[in-house]
C-alpha cells in the first residue's frame, strides 16, 4: 500500500518547478522582441535570424558536431572493446590497473584531466586543435561506454554465443550475429551518452583545442561571461529543443524495439510449443 | 591472441590518454617554473642517456608544494572549495529526499515518466543549465523583479556572484544525482515494514525517523558522494555564478595555468586536489561495495 500525501504532491511540483523553470524561462526569452533579457517588449524570432548569421557561432558549431560524431564513434568502439574485456577476459596482467583506469575518469575533475592532456600533448609536440579535441573526449567519454554496455553484457547468457560458435561461425562472426544484436541497446545509449558529454563539454575541450579551434561551449562560455544576451538565449533553446527530441524519439524507438522482440519471442514460444 | 588483441587496444588507449598524463602532471609539480617553452624545468632528456635522467631527477624538488603552503589564497582556496561542496551536499540532499520520496509514493503508472523528468536535464548541456541562472539573479533578473512585485523586499537581493549562487547552482546542476540512488533505495523499501510500525502504535513521524531513513542510507549516502565529489573540483559554476569573490580550487588551477601560465604550480595544485578527493571516493567505494554484497 503506498500512500501518495499532499506532502509528496507539494514536494514532487516544486522540485519539478526548480528543475524546469529555468529553462522555460530561457526558451521563453528567447522570443522577446527586447535586447534587454529581462524585460517583455513582445514576441519576436529576430534572435533565431541573428544566430544564423552569426559566422563565428555557425563554425563552432560544425566545429562540435564533427568533435562529437568522431569522438562518440570511437568511444563506443573502444568502450566496447573495453566493456567485454571486464566481463569477458577473467584474468590477466594488469587487470586491476585496467579497471581503474576505466572508473577513474568517471570521478576525475575535468580540470585534471584537461590539464593532464594538454601537458602530454605539448610534451609530444602534437598540435593542438579538432583531432586533440577527439583524442580527449574519446578517452573520458569511454569509460563512460564501457560502464553502460558491461552492465548489459553482465546479464547476457554467453552460451547463446557459445552454441554459435560450436555450429562453426568464427568469433567475430559470432559476436556480430548474436551478442550485438543484443546488447545493442546498451551500444546505442552508449554511443547518444558518448555524444551528449561531447557536445557538453567546456573545460576539457578548454585544455585541448589550442588556438586554431573553438567548440560552440568554448564560444557560449566567453560570450556569457560579458553577460546574458537573446541570441545566446536563442541558441540555448535551439539545443534544448535538438536534445529533447531526441532523448523522447530514442526512448519511443527502443520502446517499440522492445515490444517487437516480445512479439516475436510469443511467436516463437507458439511456433515451438 | 584474440584476447591479447582485445585487450591491448583499449588498454594502450588509455595507458597513453589517461596514466601517462597524470605521470607527467606529477612530475611537472616536482619542477621549477622557467620562462620557457615549455615554461618548467628540467625536461626529462633521453638523447643524452644516463647523465640525462639523473640530471632529470636531480632537478626535481617540493618547492611548489612548499609554495602552496605558504600562500594563503591557496589555503583559502582549498578550505573554501571544502565549504561549498558540503554546504551544497547537504542543500541538495535537503530538496533531492523529499522529492524522492514523492516519487517512491507516487502512483505506478506515474513512475516512468517521472525517472523521465528527472533524468532529461541530464541530458541538457550543464553549461546552458547553469547560464539560465543567471537571468534569474542577477540584480535586476526574474527572482527579484518576482519578489519586488509580490511585496516582499523593497531593493533587490544581491545574490548574482556570492557563494550563495554558487550553492544554488550546485544544487541545481547535481540534483538528479541526488534523487536517483535515494529513490532506487526507497523504491525497494518494504511498505509493509511501515505499517506494522503503525499497527505496533508508532507515529508515521515516527516510523519515517525508524525505518525508512535507516533503510535508505545507502541511497542517501552514494547520492551525496555523487553530488560531493565533482563539487568539489568545479570550474564552470563558481566562475559563472561566483564571481571574482568565490574562491574554488577549480577555478584557481585554470587561472593559474591560462592567466599566470604557472604550469608548475598549476600542476601542484591538482595533485593536492586529486590527494583530497581519494578519500571520498575510497568511502563512496566501499559504499558501493557493501551494496553490491548485500544484494547478493
Amino acid at each position: 500500500m503506498r500512500r501518495f500525501t499532499w506532502f509528496n504532491a507539494t514536494s514532487l511540483t516544486l522540485g519539478f518547478a526548480f528543475l524546469y523553470m529555468p529553462m522555460v524561462i530561457l526558451v521563453i526569452y528567447s522570443f522577446n522582441e527586447s535586447k534587454l533579457v529581462t524585460v517583455w517588449a513582445g514576441f519576436s524570432t529576430k534572435w533565431y535570424g541573428e544566430l544564423m548569421q552569426n559566422q563565428a557561432f555557425l563554425d563552432a558549431a560544425w566545429v562540435t558536431l564533427k568533435v562529437g560524431v568522431a569522438a562518440s564513434t570511437l568511444a563506443t568502439v573502444l568502450g566496447t572493446m573495453a566493456a567485454l574485456v571486464l566481463v569477458r577476459a577473467g584474468r590477466f596482467p594488469g587487470r586491476t590497473l585496467f579497471s581503474g583506469m576505466i572508473y577513474a575518469p568517471l570521478v576525475m575533475p575535468e580540470v585534471i584531466t584537461g590539464l593532464s592532456l594538454l601537458l602530454l600533448f605539448i610534451s609530444l609536440g602534437v598540435d593542438r586543435g579538432v583531432f586533440t579535441i577527439i583524442l580527449a573526449h574519446t578517452t573520458f567519454a569511454m569509460c563512460y561506454v564501457s560502464v553502460v554496455v558491461s552492465s548489459r553484457l553482465v546479464t547476457f547468457d554467453q552460451s547463446l554465443e557459445e552454441a554459435a560458435l560450436d555450429l562453426g561461425c568464427s568469433a567475430f562472426t559470432a559476436f556480430r550475429l548474436v551478442t550485438l544484436p543484443i546488447i545493442a541497446p546498451a551500444v546505442v545509449s552508449g554511443w547518444l551518452l558518448a555524444f551528449t558529454l561531447s557536445l557538453d563539454d567546456l573545460v576539457i575541450a578548454s585544455f585541448t583545442a589550442g588556438p586554431s579551434a573553438t567548440t560552440l561551449p568554448i564560444k557560449i562560455f566567453s560570450a556569457v561571461r560579458l553577460g546574458v544576451s537573446p541570441e545566446i538565449n536563442a541558441l540555448c533553446t535551439l539545443m534544448i529543443a535538438i536534445v529533447a527530441i531526441g532523448v523522447i524519439g530514442t526512448s519511443i524507438g527502443t520502446k517499440r524495439a522492445a515490444l517487437r522482440q516480445k512479439r516475436d519471442e510469443q511467436a516463437a514460444a507458439r511456433a515451438t510449443g | 591472441m584474440r584476447k591479447f588483441a582485445l585487450v591491448s587496444v583499449p588498454y594502450f588507449w588509455l595507458l597513453i590518454l589517461f596514466l601517462v598524463p597524470f605521470l607527467i602532471v606529477l612530475k611537472i609539480s616536482l619542477s621549477d617554473t622557467a620562462l620557457a617553452i615549455p615554461p618548467y624545468t628540467p625536461t626529462l632528456d633521453l638523447a643524452e642517456g644516463w647523465a640525462g635522467i639523473k640530471a632529470f631527477f636531480a632537478g626535481l624538488d617540493f618547492e611548489n608544494f612548499t609554495f602552496l603552503t605558504e600562500d594563503p589564497l591557496y589555503w583559502k582556496a582549498y578550505f573554501s572549495s571544502l565549504q561549498i561542496a558540503t554546504i551544497s551536499t547537504t542543500l541538495a540532499l535537503l530538496v533531492g529526499f523529499p522529492i524522492a520520496y514523492g516519487m517512491a509514493q507516487a502512483p505506478d503508472e506515474w513512475r516512468t515518466t517521472l525517472m523521465m523528468l528527472v533524468i532529461l536535464p541530464f541530458w541538457t548541456s550543464f553549461l546552458i543549465r547553469v547560464y539560465a541562472w543567471i537571468g534569474i539573479l542577477s540584480t535586476e533578473g526574474f527572482l527579484n523583479q518576482f519578489l519586488i512585485w509580490i511585496g516582499v523586499i523593497d531593493t533587490p537581493l544581491i545574490i548574482m556572484n556570492t557563494k550563495i549562487a554558487v550553492y544554488i547552482g550546485i544544487v541545481y546542476t547535481y540534483l538528479p544525482f541526488m534523487i536517483l540512488p535515494i529513490y532506487a533505495a526507497l523504491e525497494k523499501l518494504d511498505n509493509s515494514l511501515l505499517e506494522a510500525a503503525e499497527d505496533l502504535g508508532c507515529t508515521r513521524t515516527r516510523a519515517f525517523w525508524l525505518l525508512t531513513v535507516p533503510l535508505s542510507r545507502p541511497g542517501i549516502i552514494a547520492g551525496c558522494f555523487l553530488v560531493f565529489i565533482p563539487a568539489l573540483g568545479e570550474f564552470v559554476i563558481p566562475s559563472l555564478l561566483g564571481g571574482s569573490e568565490t574562491l574554488m580550487i577549480g577555478k584557481i588551477l585554470w587561472e593559474e595555468f591560462f592567466n599566470n601560465r604557472d604550469w608548475p604550480v598549476a600542476s601542484a595544485v591538482a595533485v593536492v586536489l586529486l590527494a583530497i578527493l581519494i578519500i571520498p571516493i575510497i568511502l563512496f567505494q566501499r559504499n558501493e561495495q557493501k551494496q553490491r554484497e548485500a544484494g547478493k
